[in-house]
Parts: structure tokens; sequence; C-alpha cells
């Protein structure tokens, strides 16, 4: 049934009928979430398994038979775009997305909620199309996953033909999924708040998500029409992103066109894609780390401002991963300087962060473990953008593992990091009983410390200058033999962490019969999806009555109250205890 | 408790583990000082940043862990100390944004007095062009390039006369004077990139980029491609001999200019029928080989891969190794072509020679040899027809048992591995990925069912000279 779900409306629509209505063609945003969170954790462990061939092969070079140079390439192409578009986005915006944005803001679903159950069957399917590409002749394309033309549709690639179509075909159907979801998202959060539910009383959470998603639906497309452009040089062979080559010692028939174009539209899309990670991940590391600091966020309109700044901003700095593309030189000083700006919004959220845990009461449950782990994994990446940014340092370490070593701390450790954060902390309101503690403290530190040990040493590879995408590296005049044995550590490290998320995948599925009830609000939370009268939430979320909201998000250890937590539910003529209404609007 | 000792011990670790690894900069030789300068200040503001930051973190772990007759603070805002570390912050951005730009601007504006060269690349090769007296760099077409112009060269143009044109993965530059590199790629982007340097830039199909530097210490540095260009990036290398003026000046003027390699008379298939009359003792009247005698089938194979390798075994680049029992017989025979134009000559008499295809004699499993041709195929073409623009030989319908023994050589590093051999190293990368013999015997009997080339009709021509490499002195 096609329906809108108003928010204040109480009769419930798209009531599940049956066994594949509410589990397979569900129209509830919590299934939808599960759907996309399982879909994105399977093709994530693919991934993983790409990730370990990778670091087989560098750490002990030309030891297996199966990784040549052209399944190398592939290796890696695979595990990038699959991290950052099939996991990473996926499963923030797809899965926390859709499970948080509703029962936060109050609402009985998303606006639309057929085309949120189509967003993820599209999504399934792009995922399918990619997963096809390991089948078909030349398998996937080799291309690395920025799939840099002319290069991503020659002969000297691996998986030039049909691997690099159904990429493309498989990007621009998730953009499709993508714009399906995102538009719910943002229309969601802007007309289906609650009674109450200002935007500035909104939880960091969904800030994150919304600005994300804004900044998906305006980016995606760059992605979008790059793609599609590309398909069509391939395969009816138009010149958009082709001059005039020489393919292997043949002259071939495109002219004119320009590969750089292709770079500039990937990185339109592709800078602003690093928040469409990270913003949700801000967001929900923020409301992670007050509800277990015992402590409001520390500056939470500044909070919301550095997300705003740092959404809008991400779509000025995208030449910085251009800087020696052979553009023009001069756009270095701008692209340098916005985005060194960009680190200040960015330092603040880092600062309230860590105020924030000043002078609170830290229960360092499994989530806060995480969420700590997750300041000092950013803190450590943060930085080493500064180098990256500043368009002369870039210059020796650009191509380098130094950029690898940075954008994994960054955008793969950190907001993996969250994720796990965000799955220990909210698996109990989604399935109504709680992780197992040991087992959650096991897979923390070993992820965390053996993270760090893989990313912290491979800067200095960057240092000395070891190019990145290298299937070996032979012999040179600069990198020493010591460089091998560190990259055999930091490959053990890889497979020693890889090993361990299968304990927190077992976790998963153990205490979801094992483990210990949840009831409604285990961590003593103020934000609405704790307040749901039945946990795990029933389809329409709040019963008879939506509730209404009469407070910021963060009224923790407020002096005088009885309890160290005010739920946003609460109105104040319960609190007369409380003077200061400074964020009440 | 744990957790703030072991963010302690993090923070303590990478501090020591930045001042005792043995993993740096490689020592710097060129101009580019100010980028090094550079980093050193980035390190020094991010590093206080990094340790303050976590250290405040595991303090307040430690010092705020949960008890549960304590209640939190509750202090939703300070404008104030808000107000404080937005401004530190923003001074150390600043101070190391700006000085930064200052030496972004250098970079980007080339002195005057530098001289330009031309870096030209390829998958998977470098080629460099230097402007002859004129000191300027004759206009070049891709629609241009082929077998006998790989540069591309517009005949019509006279600035590009006496462009001196090195057709070789090394290229000298002369020490302490600055040099603009003119960056132009024939197919896809690479990157030209060498890290004493410091500098890099993408060589990108289509336009012409530049970068400028000073060498600064004499000596050979490694030239990598540092922008993925296909399954043979990682052995897109090339190396640069920074060399005295005078040393650089001999080396350059040991290269022909692009007038000269024009000029060169064609070569004399009757004055080789003579020469090959020792090569037949061996190689067979025909060129068709002898197993027995250990020399591989010559007819049919590419005439710039047998001139490169003639070349090789007068030079001793090969037949020096000590393991490489045959290639040692056949140095001292390739010594007797006492020039250039006597190899043309005996090469181009070869050309002349039925090229039937050589007997079987490698047995293996031909379809695990046609997965493990996979790769090789992305240079010797998917029927093993040679590439002349990757520098690959034919394979298909040559001496099988031959295959197998240079597979092998290279694998061991017996060939591949002398500094003269411009493409060896590369395909001794790609045999160290076949990890057995059987390996080995699979491939070569897989090639051993791939039809030889159909040359009828077909003109295979190579300008004299246009393959002229000297040997290079790389030390």
């Amino acid at each position: 049934m096609v329906a809108v779900a108003i928010a204040d409306q109480e009769q419930v629509l798209h009531e599940p009928q049956s066994f594949i209505s509410r589990y397979i063609w569900s129209q509830d945003h919590k299934v939808i979430a599960i759907q996309y969170a399982i879909t994105a954790i399977a093709v994530g462990l693919v991934a993983l398994v790409l990730s370990w061939l990778i670091r087989l092969q560098i750490g002990f070079p030309n030891a297996f038979d199966f990784i040549d140079p052209a399944s190398y390439y592939q290796f890696v192409t695979m595990h990038g775009m699959i991290m950052v578009i099939y996991l990473l986005t996926a499963l923030l915006l797809g899965g926390f997305g859709n499970y948080l944005i509703p029962l936060m803001i109050g609402a009985r679903d998303m606006v639309f909620p057929y085309m949120n159950m189509l967003s993820y069957w599209v999504y399934l399917l792009a995922v399918l199309v990619l997963m096809a590409s390991f089948f078909v002749p030349g398998g996937p394309t080799g291309a690395g996953w920025t799939l840099y033309p002319p290069q991503a549709i020659l002969q000297g690639t691996p998986g030039a033909t049909w691997g690099i179509i159904l990429m493309l075909l498989s990007l621009v159907i998730f953009i499709v999924a993508f714009t399906m979801g995102g538009l719910n998202y943002v229309t969601t959060v802007l007309q289906a708040r609650t009674r109450g539910m200002t935007l500035m009383r909104m939880p960091l959470s969904v800030w994150g998500l919304f600005v994300a998603t804004i900044l998906g639906l305006l980016a995606f497309p760059a992605l979008l029409v790059s793609g599609v452009m590309m398909l069509l040089d391939q395969v009816i062979g138009t010149s958009f992103f082709m001059p005039a080559i020489v393919d292997m010692g043949e002259q071939s028939t495109y002219s004119g066109g320009s590969p750089i174009l292709f770079q500039h539209l990937f990185w339109f899309f592709g800078h602003p894609e690093v928040y469409i990670v990270a913003l949700p991940a801000f967001g929900i590391v923020s409301d992670i780390l007050s509800t277990h600091a015992r402590k409001n966020i520390f500056g939470y309109r500044m909070m919301i401002w550095a997300i705003v700044i740092i959404g809008g901003m991400s779509f000025i700095v995208w030449a910085h991963h251009m800087y020696v593309s052979g553009m023009n030189p001069y756009f270095g000083f701008f692209f340098a300087t916005t985005t060194l700006i960009i680190a200040v919004p960015t330092a603040i959220k880092v600062y309230n962060w860590v105020l924030t845990l000043w002078q609170g009461n830290i229960r360092l449950t499994v989530p806060m473990l995480f969420a700590i782990g997750f300041i000092f994994t950013f803190v450590n990446g943060g930085l080493t953008g500064l180098f990256l940014g500043n368009v002369t340092v870039d210059l020796p370490l650009s191509d380098t593992y130094f950029v690898v070593a940075h954008f994994h701390m960054v955008m793969g450790v950190s907001p993996i990091l969250v994720i796990f954060a965000a799955i220990y902390h909210w698996y109990p309101k989604i399935t109504g009983r709680m992780l197992d503690d040991t087992m959650g403290k096991i897979h923390f530190w070993t992820t965390f410390l053996g993270t760090y040990a893989i990313y912290f040493p491979m800067h200095y590879l960057g240092f000395l200058g070891v190019p990145r995408r290298y299937f070996a590296f032979g012999v040179t005049g600069f990198i020493p033999e010591s460089a091998q044995m560190l990259n055999a550590t930091i490959t053990i490290a890889a497979l020693f962490v890889g090993v361990f998320q299968f304990l927190f995948l077992f976790n998963l599925v153990w205490s979801l019969f094992k483990g210990k009830q949840a009831g409604s609000n285990p961590w003593e939370a103020t934000t609405l999806e704790w307040q749901t009268p039945q946990t795990p939430p029933a389809h329409g979320n709040w019963g008879p009555e939506l509730p209404e909201v009469h407070r910021w998000a963060y009224d923790y250890s407020v002096p005088g109250a009885p309890r160290d937590f005010i739920p946003q539910t609460v109105p104040f003529s319960e609190t007369p205890f409380q003077i200061d209404t400074e964020h009440e609007s | 408790m744990t957790l703030s000792i072991v963010l302690v011990l993090m923070i303590a670790g990478s501090i020591l583990f930045h001042f005792l690894s043995p993993w740096y900069f490689t020592p710097i030789a060129s101009n580019w000082g100010a980028i090094d300068a550079t980093i050193e200040l980035t390190f020094w503001i991010t590093g206080f940043v990094f340790t303050a930051v976590n250290l405040f973190l595991a303090y307040a772990v430690f010092k705020y862990r949960y008890q549960a007759n304590r209640r939190a603070a509750y202090e939703p805002e300070n404008k104030k100390l808000e107000l404080w570390l937005t401004g530190l912050t923003t001074i150390g951005v600043v101070a190391m944004l700006a000085p930064g730009l200052f030496v972004w601007s250098d970079f980007v504006n080339v002195p005057k007095e530098a001289h330009s060269f031309e870096v030209l690349g390829q998958q998977w090769h470098w080629g460099f062009r230097f402007p002859g007296k004129d000191g300027q760099l004759g206009t070049v077409d891709s629609r241009l390039i082929n077998l006998d112009n790989p540069f591309g060269m517009n005949p019509d143009d006279p600035a590009g006369q006496d462009d001196v044109l090195i057709n070789s993965n090394v290229v000298h530059l002369p020490v302490d004077k600055p040099v603009r590199a003119l960056l132009r790629s024939k197919d896809v982007i690479h990157n030209f990139a060498v890290p004493q340097f410091r500098v890099k830039m993408d060589l990108v199909p289509g336009i012409v980029t530049f970068l400028w530097f000073t060498p600064t210490k004499t000596g050979t540095y490694d030239i990598l491609c540092e922008e993925l260009c296909g399954i043979g990036h990682h052995v897109m290398r090339g190396k640069v001999v920074v060399d005295e003026a005078a040393d650089f000046q001999t080396w350059l003027d040991s290269y022909p200019t692009y007038a000269e390699v024009q000029a060169r008379p064609p070569p004399d298939p009757v004055a080789g029928a003579a020469a090959f009359v020792l090569c037949a003792t061996c190689h067979g009247a025909q060129g068709e080989g002898n197993i027995d005698q250990h020399g591989p089938k010559l007819s049919g194979q590419e005439p710039w891969y047998l001139k490169r390798q003639l070349e090789y075994f007068k030079q001793g680049v090969r037949g020096t190794h000590a393991e490489d029992a045959y290639g040692k017989l056949m140095a001292p025979m390739a010594a007797t072509l006492i020039n250039e134009q006597a190899i043309d000559n005996v090469i181009a008499y070869i050309q002349t020679l039925p090229d039937d295809p050589a007997p079987s004699t490698v047995h293996g499993n031909v379809d695990k040899g046609e997965k493990t041709y996979r790769l090789c195929a992305y240079c010797h073409g998917p029927k093993g027809h040679g590439r002349w623009a990757l520098n690959a030989p034919r394979q298909a319908g040559m001496s099988d048992w031959y295959l197998v023994t240079q597979l092998k050589n290279f694998k061991h590093e017996i060939r591949g591995s002398h500094s003269g051999d411009l493409y060896g190293g590369q395909m001794s990368a790609m045999a160290k990925t076949l990890s057995s013999d059987a390996i080995i015997n699979n491939l070569v009997a897989y090639i051993n069912t791939l039809p030889p080339p159909d040359r009828a009709g077909q003109i295979v021509s190579v300008m004299p000279g246009a393959q002229k490499r000297r040997a290079v002195a790389d030390e």
C-alpha cells in the first residue's frame, strides 16, 4: 500500500499482515534498517576478506599463487568501493538513519514508507550487480576505487570491459536507492517531528544524519553523471573523459575528452562522501558520550553549527585530492586554504567531546569504550589530514602509504568504531537484549589496539616514500629491507583484527537468544527512542499517543533532580528544581 | 583505569616510535628543503595537539571514572572557553598553512633559468626528450605515434629536428641546475615521482603538465609511477642519474637527434646474410632454433627485440651472470657484430627467413596455463604475438624450451637484474609470481597452443636508429 504516514496521524498505516510483509516486503523503518544493516555487514565481510588478501601479498610477497598483479588490483578496488559506499554509507544512513530518525524525533515511521522499502530493494540490487562482477569474464574492475579514466576502460587494467560496466551500473543503481532513502530522511526530519521537538532540541545523531543526507543528495548526482558519462565512453565510444591516445601501440578512436574532468566530478562527490560517513558518526558518538558520561554534551549549539559548517564547506575542498593531478596549480592556494579552515570546526567538535567527559561520571560500558577509542583514533587521523590538506606538504606524501594510513584512520577505523559503539548502544532497543559484555570488551581491545598497530606505523612508510597501490615494491634505492618486516607485522595485525570481527558477529547472534533482558532504557538515556512503550518498539513506535517533547536531549545530572537523567518527554512542570531554562526555547 | 593507562602508553609509544623508528624521510637530493621544513613544522604543531588532547582525554577518563555516589557537573556551554579554543586552533592552522602557501608559490612559479626537458609516460615505460641547440622542443602529436616514431614527433617542425630522443627508462640530469620537467602521457594517467626530490606530478594524456626542481646531489635515484596505471603500475620504474655538467653533456651527446634518426641508411639484408653464417651454427640455417645447441628460434621474432638483446649481449648486460651458462656462450658471438649497422643488417636478414612454428617440447596442463597466461597477455598480447609499445617480445610459435629457461632465469634474477637491462626488471617481477616449475610448464604448454602471427602482407619495419640505445653507465 502506498501511504504517507503523517506523524500525528493516529490510524496505523501499512500494518504488516503476514510474515512476508513483516520481514521481507516491510515498510516499517525498523525492519528496513535491519535489512540495510545485515546486507551492508554481509558485503562488508567480503571487503574484509579482500583486505586480508591485499595484506597477504604486501606482507608476504608472492607467497600465494592466487594473487597476481591483476587480482591484487581487483581486490584493492573492490575493497575500497565496498567499504566506502556499500558498507559505510549504506550502514550509517540506510541502517542507523532508518532506525534512529523516526524514533529519535518521535515519528511513527518515515514519511514515505513505500519508497523507503523500495530504497532497500534497489540497494540490494546494486550490491548484487556489484557482486556479479566477480563472476564475469575478466573479473571485477581493477581500476582503483577512484576509477580514473582512461585506464579504467582500457585493456591495461583488469576488468576493463564487464567489470567496469557492472561497477558503474551498480553505482548508478546505488544512487537511485540512496536518493529514495535520502529524500525520505530529509523530509521526515523536516515534517514529522513530534510536538515540542524543535530543530534545536534534536539529538546530535539526528543532526548528523540529517546534514549528511543533504550532502549525499547534493553530491551523489556528480558521481551519477560521471558514471553515466564513463559508461558511454566505454560502451558506445564517446570521448567525455578520453583524449586522443595510443593504447598499447594502437591509435584509439577517442579524441578531445578530459581525464581531469572526471576527477573533478568524482571528488566533487568524493569529498562530501567523507562527511556523509563522518557526520552521522560525529552525531552518534556525541550522543553516546553524553549518555555514558552522564553529562550533557558540551557546547550543543556549537556542535550543530560545526556539523552544518563542515557539511557546507565539504563542497569547496574537493580538489585537495588533486594537488598533483595536473590541474591548474594555482587552485592549490584556494583548496589548501579552505581545507585547513575546515579543520577549525572539526577541532571544536573534538574539544567538545573531550570536555563532555570532563567532570562527567563516566560509565566505561562497551559502547563508551568504543566512543573513547573513536576520539583517540579520530584525533590521530584528523591531524594527519592537516599534512595532506596543506598543498606543499602533500607533494611528497601524495600517493604514498601516508595517504592510505590517513584515510583508513579517519574514515575507515573512526566511523567503524562509532558503528560498533552504536550497535552495542542500540542493540538492546533493537532486540530487547543486551550484547554480551565480555565478548564486547575483547572485541573492543583487539579492534582498537589492532587497528592502531596497523595504521600508525603505516604513516612512516609514507614518509619513506613507499608508493600506494603497488603489487610489489621490488628493489629501490630508498626502501630499506626493514620496511618489509614492518609490512609483515602490519599484515599479521590486520589478520588478527579481522578474526576478532567474527567474535562480534557471533556476539550479535548469540545475544539475540542468550543475551540479558535489556528493559526499555538500560543506559538510562534521555532521548525518545528509549521512551517507547514496547521494546523492541512495535509497528508505529508509540502506541496510540505520540510522545511530546519538553526539553533538549541532554538533561543529564541536572542539579537537584532525583535521578541523573531527565527524559525529553518530562515536562518542566515536573522538574521544579530546574532553574536554568536557557535551553528551553 | 586500564583505559587511561593504555591511552597514555599509546601516546608515549607513538612519540617514541616517531623518534626511534628507522623509518622516516629518505635523504633529500633537491632544492625542496622548504617542503621538509614545512612538514617538520606541521609535525611539531600536530604532535603537540595529539599529545595534549589525548593526555587530557586519558586524564578525564581516569579522574571522572564512574562512582555511584557522585553526580556529573551540569555545564551546557562555556562561551569563553569555546572562543579561546577556536582562537588557538585558528592560530595553529594559520601557522601551518601560511608557510605552506609560500612554498607552494615557489613550486608554481618556475624560475626563468630552468631548462626544460620532457618526460613521456606510457604503459609501463618512461621516455625522455631534450631540446637541441635551439633550446626548444619540437611539436608532437599523439596521432603520429607508431613503431618508427614512438615520440609522435612532427616531422615538419624545424624546432624538433635537433631534439634528442631518449627511448629509455634512464635519464640523466645535471647537478645544481634548475630543470622544468614537461610531462606528457601517451595513454593513461601516470605520475612522475622521485622520492628524494620530494616533488611529483601526474602525466595526463591530452595535456602537458609540469613541475620543477634542482637536483643537488649526484647519484642515481628511482623514478616511480605513483598514479595507478594498470597491472604494470608497480613495475613502471625508471632511474634518474644526477651528473656533473660535463658528464651529463657526454651522456646527452651519445643519443641521436630526431634528424639523425631519420637520416640513417636502411639496413642491408645481404650483408646481414654473411654475418648470419656464424649465428646459424647454433640457431639453425633458417634461424629455426636448435635445442641441442641451446640456440632458440630467431625467425619471426620482433626485430626491435632482437636488436636490444644483441646490444645487451655486446654490452655485457646479458651473458655475464655467473649462472647464465648459455648466455655466456652468446656474448662473444654478439661481439662479432662490430657496430649498430652490422646488427641492423643481420636482423634485416633474419626477417627474410621463413617463420615456421617451433616444435613443442614442453608439456603441461594447458587449462591451468591459460589462467596463468592472462597476466602475460597484458604485455605480450592475448595471442602471444608481442607488442612493441610494451617492449614485450613474441612468444607464440617460438622455442618453448627457451621460454622455460628464460622464465626461470627472470624469476631467479639471473636475467633482468642488471642495471642496464631496461625492461628485464619488469619481467623479473612478473616471473616471481610463478611459484613452481609445474606452473611454468603449464604456462608454456598453453603458449604452445597459441597460433603464430600471420605476417603475410604485413610490413614490420623499424626505422634505423629509432631503437638506438646506448649502454648507460649507471653509477
